[in-house]
């Protein structure tokens, strides 16, 4: 059974056919047309902890594959309120599916499941660590919008000690070639060093004039003891307008989202801003995830 | 070499790192009711100082010969039968480490009370790490035997 955990499970072979399944996926989604991979399958959507777009956007790519789903949005309205276990909610609901998309604030969630599941796992997030669909939209969208993964430099802007989309993406372009980074941070939210690897270079200031991806993330009020602190750090970095005009013309503005005051809205309407492109890949990149763990027949 | 007490059934440990003796001793579980024999910092033929230990009736499994490498890598392990060396036996790094140690990431599923994980830990050298295989998290070596 193929379950989805984490994305140092997958080698560049296993990315890039995932990626060419999903551009196919897209093709339909744009048309506009529906699958029937899934037809007559039901996927358990269990969102231990709240994420609309997350869940949304598989729900989204399940309809799409003409499956239904069942689940919960929020850990309020299940048994974990009863304190059941979470290996118990997965074994007990993986009767009732023939997929389940699970998210939970405790790291490694995923993988106890995978142990218990009779059905197979698709990590929508677990905690600090994982978030591998995330990642695989992410470089769905880099393809499409850069036409490659290779010789790329990418700028990840932001909370790069604590943002895991920003963690996975350094591990997923390990696999591929001539890739550098330029890490963005204030000093406070530097990234780990077990990130740091191939060509980077590290800095504290908003220098992008050089990059073909942006990748931008929000500073969490979370992660932060000190409120002052993060009223120092929030609006550290922003792109506007102007910050643009510094940009390559065929750079590419991404944000996993949601977007606090980081992106000015004034630069949504700029070609170079995929934000919104990148949640709309979201849905053929986990239609073809669905498809690779539970579509059968291949 | 200083000569202590024969033993004449159980396990002599040598080589261990001077020093680190207590904390094999309490990776094994003793010392227990049996006789115990701990010498710290001897001087070694070879490696400058060493600890050594005898203990009477104890017999050590795979296990904890595994996780008396993450402290002790360079440790001989003779087990004693009617005072002769019966077999001889070396500590070796495992390449994971499951089941023992706790991980110290609180918010870990493997820490979340009653969930079936079983603790796994894969071992990492040069420096010696052990990686969570739930949560990810890297801790150095010896911190995890500590806790
Ligand atoms: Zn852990």
């Amino acid at each position: 059974m193929k379950h989805v955990i984490s994305i140092e499970d997958f080698s560049r072979k296993d990315l890039d056919s995932l990626l060419a399944e999903a551009d196919k996926m897209l093709s339909f989604v744009k048309k506009g047309k529906q699958l029937d991979i899934m037809k007559g399958k039901i996927m358990g959507a269990l969102f231990f902890e709240a994420s609309t777009r997350t869940r949304l956007s598989f729900e989204s790519a399940m309809h799409r594959l003409s499956g239904s789903v069942i689940g919960f949005a929020e850990p309020a309205s299940t048994s974990l309120a009863k304190s059941e276990t979470i290996a118990d909610t997965v074994k007990t609901i993986s009767q009732y599916c023939d997929v389940i998309a699970m998210r939970s604030p405790f790291p490694g969630a995923a993988k106890l499941a995978s142990e218990v599941s009779r059905v197979p796992i698709i990590n929508g997030g677990d905690g600090s660590r994982e978030h591998p669909t995330q990642t695989m939209l992410d470089m769905f969208t880099i393809k499409k919008e850069k036409g490659r993964l290779d010789d790329l430099h990418i700028a990840l802007v932001g909370d790069l000690k604590y943002g895991r989309t920003v963690h996975s993406l350094c591990k997923a372009f390990q696999n591929y070639k001539k890739i550098r980074f330029t890490f963005i941070s204030p000093k406070e939210l530097a990234i780990p060093n077990e990130y740091k690897i191939g060509e980077y270079r590290e800095t504290n200031k908003l220098e992008l004039e050089d990059a073909d991806v942006v990748y931008m993330t929000r500073i969490q009020k979370e992660r932060f003891p000190d409120q002052t602190e993060y009223e120092k750090l929030k609006n550290i970095y922003r792109i506007t307008p102007e910050t643009m005009k510094t940009m390559k013309k065929d750079a590419i503005i991404m944000h996993p989202l949601p977007r606090v005051g980081e992106i000015d809205w004034h630069c949504d309407s700029d070609p170079r801003a995929v934000y919104f492109k990148q949640a709309f890949y979201g849905v053929p990149t986990r239609m073809a995830i669905i498809k690779m763990v539970a579509g059968g027949g291949n | 070499m200083m000569m202590v007490k024969h033993i004449e059934n159980g396990t002599v440990i040598d080589h261990i790192n001077a020093g680190k003796a207590l904390e094999v001793l309490k990776i094994i579980g003793g010392p227990n009711s049996s006789i115990t024999v701990i010498a710290i910092n001897v001087l070694s033929t070879k490696h400058g100082r060493k600890d050594i230990l005898k203990m009477e009736d104890v017999y050590i499994d795979k296990k904890k010969l595994d996780l008396i490498s993450l402290i002790a890598p360079n440790a001989t392990v003779d087990v004693i039968k009617n005072g002769k060396v019966a077999e001889k036996r070396q500590v070796k790094l495992p390449k994971e480490v499951s089941g023992v140690l706790k991980c110290l990431n609180p918010k870990c599923i493997t820490n979340k009370p009653r969930e079936p994980a079983v603790t796994k830990f894969i071992v990492k050298q040069n420096p010696l790490r052990l990686i969570c295989a739930y949560c990810n998290k890297e801790f150095e070596g010896e911190s995890l035997l500590k806790a």
